[in-house]
């Protein structure tokens, strides 16, 4: 238990082996767990990696795993997650560490592509532009799942994604998804394949960890399952694979 | 044999073995009353082909739908290589299906 | 420090799981003791007085309630997977619990009856 005034910092340092290392720093009234990781780096540990950009909840880059949980380490008050002054700061689980704080996201990203996610427009400037109806089914869909900004926070929640290193992830089929319901997508019928395939929406188990974590309230549970409708219903009009 | 079609096919097992898993359900809280006996079983299954078509049919959903979740349990909780899972859960499928008919002609047959 | 898995579809999908191995893993004995109805009556007879026994009348209890949860937790993914999903976005968290106090409902209905 620490002093009134202290926080007892455990961060993570080295890559996939290494350890806790144990911090301390004063506890404040208004204090973000990325305060805290910065004020460590700049007073006690100038060596320590870390990632963050805008500090106000809209990049997604200062995800980490805090006491146990992922989440935007700019977004959590050290309140809300250390009633007991107690801190225990990982990087995001299921991504490969390079160095500290720091995950290599090359393959989160490479599913992304995988699954579909790379747009393909069907018109040329020389054309108008696609009417888009906001009222329809399809766009509503698209619309609740599109504001994700790809921070690997659900990524790194899935136990799915630890356990199988093919399936593709909330955050990918999430993406896929948005893209079926987009008019203007040529690739509907590609990404849709890309999506249901092998390690794709049929490894999901609705175990929900995703939409829990979200920092946006998106739900890929919800994403996923969408895509397993459509998964089902081309497979019962004998869609080819 | 594609994800997509093992999704499918256990999707669609599981649709037809929910009602026949109520009334299996609601058999067995009947049956057990006043003590099981094999005498009670087959007056009601003997010759019946109703019982037949019944249980024949949640014999081969079963057959379908256990292999395939357990592939996931294999796939995730287990070290075992694609390929023996794969090779292990159709043999665990023909041996439900062959196990269970069985099993029905066994209740049903005179 | 799994405090990530401390939702309640997680659990669901624990529930699941967990129940589906086991019924799964029952299927063939359950098969095989029926079978022996084709050494004649008097076989499934012997099966069935083994089951009396209280060790086995509780693995039966078990499993009739294992097979609730898996039928319950089940009903629940299809209808996530099959129907449109409620605004906003909810996976329906609010049938796990009824579908595990069904399951046990169903058990004791089963003990009541079996001893």
């Amino acid at each position: 238990m620490g002093d009134a005034d202290e926080l007892i910092v455990s961060i993570w340092r080295g890559r996939e082996t290494g350890g806790l290392v144990e911090y301390r720093v004063p506890a404040r009234a208004n204090q973000t767990v990325l305060d805290v990781v910065t004020e460590v780096q700049r007073r006690h540990e100038p060596s320590l990696a870390y990632r963050f950009a805008c500090r106000v909840g809209v990049c997604g880059s200062c995800a980490m795993t805090v006491n146990g949980t992922p989440r935007w380490t700019c977004r959590t008050h050290v309140r809300k997650v250390a009633a007991d002054r107690r801190l225990t700061i990982e990087p995001l689980r299921n991504m490969p560490r390079i160095k500290d704080l720091a995950c290599d996201m090359n393959e989160f990203f490479g599913k992304w592509r995988r699954a579909g996610g790379v747009f393909r427009g069907s018109r040329t400037r020389d054309d108008p532009p696609m009417a888009v109806d906001p009222q329809s089914r399809n766009r509503q869909a698209a619309n609740a799942a599109i504001e994700c900004i790809n921070c690997a926070v659900c990524y790194s929640a899935c136990d799915v994604v630890a356990a199988r290193p093919d399936y593709l992830g909330p955050a990918a089929l999430n993406r896929a998804w948005t893209l079926i319901n987009d008019v203007r997508h040529a690739g509907r019928s590609a990404t849709l394949a890309q999506a249901t395939a092998d390690g794709g929406c049929a490894s999901c188990h609705t175990l929900g960890s995703c939409a829990q974590h979200c920092p946006v309230g998106i739900s890929p549970t919800a994403s996923i399952a969408g895509l397993k409708r459509l998964s089902l219903l081309s497979f019962l009009r004998r869609t080819p694979e | 044999m594609s994800e997509r079609r093992l999704f499918a096919l256990q999707r669609l097992s599981a649709l037809l073995l929910g009602p026949l898993v109520i009334i299996h359900l609601v058999l067995i809280l009947y049956a057990v009353r006043d003590g099981l006996t094999a005498a009670e079983i087959l007056a009601r299954t003997r010759g019946s082909a109703l019982w037949a078509a019944y249980y024949g049919a949640f014999v081969l959903a079963a057959a379908i739908h256990a292999p395939i979740g357990l592939r996931n349990v294999l796939i995730e909780w287990t070290p075992l290589p694609r390929r023996a899972v794969d090779l292990s859960m159709i043999v665990f499928c023909a041996a439900l299906a062959a196990l269970g008919m069985r099993a029905v002609i066994a209740v049903v047959g005179g | 420090m799994a405090r990530h898995r401390h939702h309640r579809a997680y659990w669901a999908f624990i529930g699941h799981r967990i129940s589906g191995i086991a019924l799964a893993l029952f299927l063939p004995a359950h098969f095989l003791v029926l079978g022996l109805t084709l050494e004649g009556a008097a076989a499934l007879d012997a099966a069935l007085v083994f089951s009396d026994l209280p060790a086995v009348k509780f693995a039966e209890w078990g499993l009739v309630v294992l097979l609730g949860i898996h039928l319950f937790f089940g009903t629940r993914l299809l209808v996530l997977e099959l129907l449109p999903w409620p605004e906003p976005a909810a996976s329906r968290t609010g049938w796990i619990l009824p579908g595990a106090v069904a399951a046990m409902l169903i058990g004791i209905v089963f003990l009541a009856g079996a001893i």
